[in-house]
């Protein structure tokens, strides 16, 4: 009966914001398999946590729970990627399709790869913001980031997605111009 | 150059951060940098190509589906009518079991830790630790300077794991006594809170988590490998949940 209740609460609370949570798994493991899984653990977990959420911002809760269930795996399965604060590399998306490779040269691909050759502490705060519009506040409650940060993180984290940009285009990224082709 | 001091106001102004007594100094000063002028312009531009190229992914249907099942069910009136029946004899089984088990594992909640350590205890000598001075005997966020302190101060070894990266920094470990046991105490911060975790050794069997709270703090208890843990804090339940979640792994 009362399992029946919650799972009706967290149903209309939670749930709505499957897709947040999901993208900000893809994004900060890099590829839809990975994310799926954790997202579905994570989820899962949350509802167990449920009975302690004390209302308030659904999404912030879900995503923090999520985002705590990324870096553990990617500490489990990946650690070098927590310690390094640019990938040189600029690497593929490791599920990127071969449409998408045959597009390499498209201008959404290339912020794709910029945006994943970023840290995973600079990347989080630009799916938040720029992804999935969260405040400032927000972000802060999903990332223990102190609220006075978020500002100066995403500043760095915007110039270092401009300057991986620039660096995979042909073409630098200059002020005021939209690349072609979007 | 004085626009430093702008750099990061700027991206505070383009996301509608800044309250109105910055926001205007900045514009104010927009007026006389053309520098900031211009950076503003290439962000806005990065801001629209993000937009554009719609990055955002969204959850397949079969991950929502996998997850609606895995949820405990939900069942039709019709299905729960047809389920009635057993669901008395699942009924009368489990009160056999429960006077069964009731038996062996009944004891009032403030007993439930060994050493006739109780939640009162915990929850003093937490408080006794938020004065100033007590918190640790070892302050370090480092596990390989925390654990290794514990050695030969105790007669096991307490799990000592950093989870900065989960939003639980280690801040470091002292020693307490609860009912005349000595006790390791780990402390990890939660932004501006602390949280006292207490391990000591039980030869009891392993007991899954317990918890509830006492005079506003959240605590969670639980028995694990021959320990006993009592984690408290005044930090949400949930968030309590999760460091406990993480150490217990």
């Amino acid at each position: 009966m009362l399992d029946q209740k919650e799972r009706e609460r967290f149903e209309q609370l939670v749930l709505p914001h499957l897709d947040a949570a999901f993208n900000l798994a893809r994004w900060l493991l890099h590829g839809r398999t990975d994310a799926e899984d954790v997202t579905q653990e994570a989820v899962l977990r949350a509802f167990r946590f449920f009975p302690g959420f004390q209302g308030g911002d659904a999404r912030a809760w879900l995503l923090q729970i999520i985002r705590n269930s990324c870096y553990t795996w990617l500490e489990k399965n990946r650690p070098a990627e927590l310690t390094t604060e640019f990938d040189e590399s600029l690497h593929f998306s490791r599920t990127a399709s071969p449409e998408a490779q045959a597009l390499a040269g498209d201008d959404r691909v290339r912020l794709a790869r910029a945006l994943e050759s970023l840290s995973p502490r600079s990347r989080e705060v630009i799916v938040l913001r720029e992804l999935e519009g969260c405040s400032y506040k927000e972000i802060a409650a999903i990332t223990s980031i102190p609220i006075g940060t978020v500002m100066s993180t995403l500043a760095r984290a915007r110039n270092h997605l401009r300057e991986a940009l620039t660096r995979l285009s042909a073409k630098p990224f200059k002020e005021n111009e939209v690349p072609s082709g979007l | 150059m004085a626009c430093e001091l702008f750099q990061s106001a700027l991206h505070g102004y383009l996301d509608g951060e800044l309250d109105a007594s910055r926001a205007s100094e900045f514009e104010r000063h927009l007026q006389s940098c053309p520098e900031c002028v211009s950076a503003l312009e290439t962000q806005e531009s990065l801001r629209g190509l993000l937009k554009q190229s719609a990055l955002r992914e969204i959850a397949p249907a079969s991950l929502r589906t996998r997850i609606r099942a895995a949820l405990p069910a939900t069942e039709s009136p019709a299905a729960r009518r047809k389920h009635m029946g057993l669901r008395w004899i699942a009924v009368a089984a489990a009160v056999i079991l429960v006077f069964f088990l009731s038996w062996r594992a009944f004891v009032p909640p403030d007993q439930y830790m060994a050493a006739g350590i109780g939640i009162d205890q915990v929850l003093d000598a937490h408080l006794r630790s938020l004065q100033p001075g007590h918190l640790t005997d070892v302050a370090s966020t480092d596990q390989h300077t925390v654990k290794p302190w514990f050695d030969g101060r105790l007669n096991f070894a307490p799990p000592v794991t950093d989870f900065a990266a989960q939003g639980f920094p280690l801040e470091g470990g002292r020693l307490d006594i609860l009912n005349g046991q000595t006790v390791a105490a780990l402390v990890y911060g939660r932004r501006k809170h602390s949280v006292n975790v207490f391990v000591w050794p039980t030869d009891q069997r392993d007991l899954s988590f317990r918890s509830g709270s006492t005079r506003g703090y959240a605590w969670i208890h639980w028995r694990k490998e021959g320990m006993e843990f009592c984690a408290i804090s005044d930090v949400a339940p949930a968030d309590l949940h999760e460091l406990v979640e993480l150490i217990s792994h």
